[in-house]
C-alpha cells in the first residue's frame, strides 16, 4: 500500500461525505411562513409521550388551518431521540440550518436544559410547555426562554401540601423516582407540608425504570402514616400503582400522586388499581367545564384517546404563541417584542377554560386542581376536579426574592422544616 | 494488502515528502471548508472532528494493539465532565479546565489500562464496558457534583472562539495534531511492539518484551487523546449529562472506528463524517434514521469489513496494479 495512495483515497472519501452534507443547506425567503421548530423524542425511552406532543401541536393548528397570527406556518418536527446531545444537535439544525423563528417542546428536564443553554446564546424564542426544572423559570432564568401552558416541578406540589394537611394528614411518606424532576416535586410537598406542622415520615428514592417496587412497599407498609405520596412517571408510575394495589396497601394508606403520576398517558393502561388516586395539576381532563370537555371530546374522537398532559400542553402552549403573535400582526422575526408579547399575553380560551398569564419569570400562574381518578360511565379513568386553589404560582404563597434565596430542592434539600 | 505501513524510503520529519504535502493540502482544504459551508454544517463538522479524534484514539488499541475497547465513551465523557465543572463551578479559565480535563481522562485511562491490559478479546471488551459504566453509574447517582440527569451547563467555550468557524479552525488544529501525533506513535518503535503484541503475544513475550506494559503505556496514551476529543465536546455543547459518558457513546466511537477501517488511522476520521452525515441526512426524512443507520453499518461489514478507508484502499491499489 502505497501511502500517497492511502491520502488521495482519504480524500476522495472526505469529498464523498462531505457532499452527502450538501443537500440540506436551503436558502430562505425573508418573508415567508412563520417557522416553528417542534422537538419531541419520537424515539427513545419517552417516544410514546414525543408523539402525544407532536399531535398536540398538529391538532391546533388542524383547528387554525395552519395560519398564525395572519401568516402560514410551516411546522419542522425534530425527534430529540430521549438525549440531551441529539436535543442539541437538533436545536442548532433548526435554527442555523432550518432559520426557524422559534423553538417549541422537548420532553425530558436534561434535553431541555440543554437547548435552553443554546438559546441563551443565540437568542431564540423557546417554549416549554412540558419542562418542568424549576431553576429554569426561577434562579437560572433564560428570558427567551418561556414556560406557556407548561408548570414547573414544584408549583402544583406545594398547594398539595397544603391539601394534606387539611385532610387531616399528619404523617406521610414519600416515594419518587430519583432525579431532579422527583426531587423537586417532593420538596415542594414536603416543604409546605412540614411548615404546616405534618411530619414526612420518610423518603424513598429509586432509579428510573424499577421493575419491582415490592422492597419499598414492604418498608411503606411498616410505617405509621396517613398517606404516601409517590412520584412517579410513564411505565414506573404504572408498575407502582399496580403493585401498590397488589400489596394491599391501596385499601390500607391513602396515595397521592404527583399529576404525571396519573396522566392518561399512565391510567389508560390501568383498571380499578388507579380508582381514587388524588394528584394537583392544572388541568384535569374530567372537568365539567364546558371548554375542557369540548377539547376532550374533539380530541378523544379525533386520536382515539383522552388527550394527555402531554398533547394539552403543546395544544395550549401553540395556542398561546398564535394568541401572541396576533396581538403583533405576526411581525415574529422581531424576537425581542415578539418574548415581551408572549410574556405580556394572557390565555383565553384554552382547554383550561379560564384565562391564565405568565408571572414575571415567564411561568404561568393557574388555578391548581385536586384531582381525583374516578371512572367515567363507559369504563374509561379520568381525573375530576376534587379542590380547586387559585391563582397559585410557582412561588406559592412565598415572596419570590426569598423563596429563590433557598436552595433548589434536591435529595438532600426538601425544605423540611424542623419541629 | 491491510497493512496500514507506509513505505519506509526516503522519510522527511517521519513522512515521505509526497505524504506530507498531501496531508498539508487536506488540512488546508479542510481549515477553508467555513468559507463555503453554512454556520450549522461548520458545526457538524467540528462534531465529526471531535468525534474523529475519539474514533482515532480507540483506533489506536483496537487497530495496533488487537484490543477494542468500550470504555473509551466514557473516557471521553470524563474529560468533558471536568472541563464543564472547572469553569462553570470552579470558575477556572478554559485552558487550565482545558487541561485539567484531559489530565482526568488520562488518568482514568491509566486505571482502565491497569485492569484491563491482563485480558484480551472478548474479555477486554467486557471489562472496558464494565467500567465505562461505572463511570456512567457515577456521573448519573453523584447528583450534587454532577448534576445526576439533567448534567451540567456552563459558558465553556472561551470568547475568541466563540464563533463556529473559530471553534472549528481550533479544533482542526487540535486534530492534526494529534492525528500526526498518533501517527508518529503507532509507527514508533513502541507502536511496532504494539503491533507485534497484536499479532502473536506469546512471541512478543518470549523475545523479552514486557507484553503489560507496553499494553498499560498505549492504553494511557489512546486515553490521553481521547480526552481531548472530550474537552473539545464540552467546548463545542457547552454542556454535559451522563449520555455524554453513556455506553452508547462509545459503541459510536468503535462504529465510526469500524466503518471508517480499523488499523487506517486516518478513516476514523473519514467513518465520523460518514456517520455523522448519514445520521444527519437520514434524520431529515425518517424518524427511524437509526434503523437506516443499523442497516448500513450490516452492509458495510459484509462488503467493506476493512471499512470504508479500507475498502478504497484496497479497491484503487487493484485498479493501479
Amino acid at each position: 500500500m502505497d501511502r500517497r495512495q492511502f491520502l488521495k483515497n482519504t480524500t476522495a472519501a472526505l469529498t464523498v461525505a462531505g457532499a452527502g452534507v450538501g443537500p440540506w443547506r436551503s436558502a430562505q425567503a425573508q418573508a415567508g411562513p412563520i417557522k416553528i421548530g417542534l422537538l419531541a423524542p419520537l424515539t427513545g425511552v419517552v417516544a410514546s409521550g414525543g408523539k402525544e406532543m407532536v399531535e398536540g401541536v398538529q391538532f391546533y393548528l388542524d383547528q387554525v388551518k395552519g395560519e398564525m397570527g395572519g401568516r402560514k406556518v410551516e411546522l419542522v418536527i425534530e425527534d430529540d431521540a430521549s438525549n440531551p446531545d441529539t436535543a442539541l444537535q437538533k436545536a442548532r439544525r433548526l435554527v442555523e440550518q432550518g432559520n426557524c423563528h422559534m423553538l417549541i417542546g422537548n420532553l425530558l428536564a436534561n434535553t431541555g436544559l440543554a437547548v435552553a443553554n443554546y438559546v441563551k446564546g443565540t437568542g431564540t424564542p423557546y417554549f416549554i410547555p412540558i419542562i418542568a426544572a424549576d431553576d429554569l423559570t426561577q434562579r437560572q432564568r433564560i428570558k427567551n426562554v418561556i414556560r406557556v401552558a407548561g408548570y414547573s416541578a414544584s408549583e402544583f406540589t406545594h398547594p398539595l401540601g397544603d391539601w394534606a394537611l387539611k385532610q387531616g394528614y399528619k404523617k406521610i411518606a414519600t416515594i419518587s423516582q430519583d432525579y431532579t424532576f422527583g426531587h423537586e416535586q417532593c420538596g415542594g410537598l414536603a416543604q409546605v407540608f412540614t411548615e404546616g406542622g405534618g411530619e414526612i415520615v420518610q423518603q424513598f428514592w429509586h432509579p428510573l425504570n424499577t421493575a419491582d417496587f415490592s422492597p419499598y412497599l414492604g418498608q411503606l407498609a411498616d410505617l405509621k402514616i396517613d398517606a404516601v405520596f409517590a412520584m412517579e412517571t410513564g411505565a414506573d408510575s404504572t408498575r407502582f400503582i399496580q403493585q401498590y394495589a397488589s400489596f394491599g396497601l391501596k385499601a390500607k394508606t391513602p396515595l397521592l400522586a404527583a399529576m404525571n403520576g396519573t396522566d392518561q398517558s399512565v391510567i389508560r393502561t390501568l383498571g380499578e388499581e388507579c380508582e381514587g388516586i388524588f394528584s394537583p395539576a392544572h388541568f384535569a381532563e374530567g372537568s365539567d367545564n364546558p371548554v375542557t370537555q369540548k377539547f376532550a371530546k374533539e380530541y378523544e374522537a379525533k386520536y382515539g384517546k383522552i388527550p394527555s398532559l402531554y398533547g394539552f400542553s403543546m395544544y395550549s402552549g401553540v395556542m398561546w404563541i398564535d394568541a401572541a403573535l396576533k396581538r403583533m400582526g405576526g411581525k415574529v422575526e422581531d424576537r425581542e417584542v415578539f418574548v415581551d408579547t408572549v410574556l405580556k399575553t394572557e390565555l383565553d380560551g384554552s382547554p383550561l377554560g379560564k384565562a391564565v398569564k405568565l408571572d414575571a419569570y415567564g411561568n404561568p400562574v393557574y388555578d391548581v386542581y385536586i384531582r381525583k381518578v374516578v371512572k367515567r360511565a363507559d369504563g374509561k379513568f379520568w381525573n375530576v376536579p376534587a379542590a380547586t386553589y387559585p391563582n397559585v404560582s410557582q412561588f406559592w404563597k412565598y415572596d419570590p426574592e426569598t423563596y429563590m434565596k433557598q436552595p433548589p430542592y434536591s435529595r438532600t434539600f426538601q425544605g423540611i422544616k424542623k419541629g | 494488502m491491510t497493512t496500514p505501513l507506509a513505505p519506509r524510503d526516503f522519510r522527511i520529519a517521519g513522512m515521505t515528502g509526497r505524504a506530507a504535502l498531501i496531508a498539508a493540502i487536506i488540512v488546508v482544504a479542510a481549515a477553508a471548508l467555513p468559507m463555503v459551508l453554512s454556520n450549522y454544517q461548520v458545526g457538524l463538522a467540528t462534531e465529526v472532528l471531535i468525534f474523529g479524534i475519539l474514533a482515532l484514539s480507540i483506533d489506536i488499541l483496537a487497530g495496533f494493539a488487537g484490543r477494542t475497547s468500550l470504555g473509551h465513551g466514557a473516557i471521553f465523557g470524563v474529560s468533558t465532565y471536568v472541563v464543564v465543572y472547572a469553569t462553570a463551578h470552579a470558575g477556572l479559565p478554559p485552558a487550565t479546565a482545558f487541561a485539567a480535563g484531559v489530565l482526568a481522562a488520562t488518568l482514568v485511562a491509566a486505571i482502565f489500562g491497569l485492569l484491563a491490559v491482563r485480558t484480551s478479546g472478548v474479555y477486554f471488551l467486557l471489562l472496558t464496558l464494565a467500567l465505562g459504566m461505572i463511570i456512567w453509574g457515577i456521573c448519573l447517582r453523584w447528583t450534587q457534583v454532577t448534576g445526576g440527569e439533567n448534567g451540567m451547563r456552563g459558558d465553556v467555550r472561551p470568547a475568541v472562539l466563540l464563533t463556529n468557524s473559530a471553534f472549528y479552525w481550533a479544533v482542526l488544529a487540535s486534530a492534526a495534531v494529534v492525528a500526526f501525533a498518533t501517527w508518529r506513535f503507532v509507527r514508533s518503535p513502541f507502536g511496532l511492539t504494539l503491533r507485534g503484541i497484536r499479532d502473536s503475544e506469546s512471541r512478543m513475550r518470549s523475545l523479552g518484551y514486557n507484553v503489560p506494559l507496553h499494553l498499560f503505556v498505549g492504553f494511557t496514551f489512546s486515553g490521553f487523546f481521547a480526552g481531548i476529543a472530550g474537552a473539545l465536546y464540552a467546548m463545542f455543547n457547552n454542556f454535559v449529562s451522563p449520555s455524554t459518558v453513556a455506553l452508547a457513546q462509545s459503541v459510536e466511537g468503535v462504529l465510526m472506528m469500524t466503518a471508517g477501517g480499523v488499523g487506517t488511522l486516518f478513516g476514523a476520521f473519514v467513518g465520523a463524517a460518514a456517520i455523522i452525515a448519514l445520521e444527519n441526512v437520514v434524520s431529515a426524512y425518517t424518524e427511524r434514521w437509526q434503523m437506516v443507520l443499523g442497516i448500513t453499518f450490516i452492509l458495510i461489514m459484509i462488503f467493506a469489513p476493512e471499512g470504508i478507508t479500507g475498502k478504497l484502499r484496497a479497491i484503487l491499489t487493484r485498479k493501479v496494479r
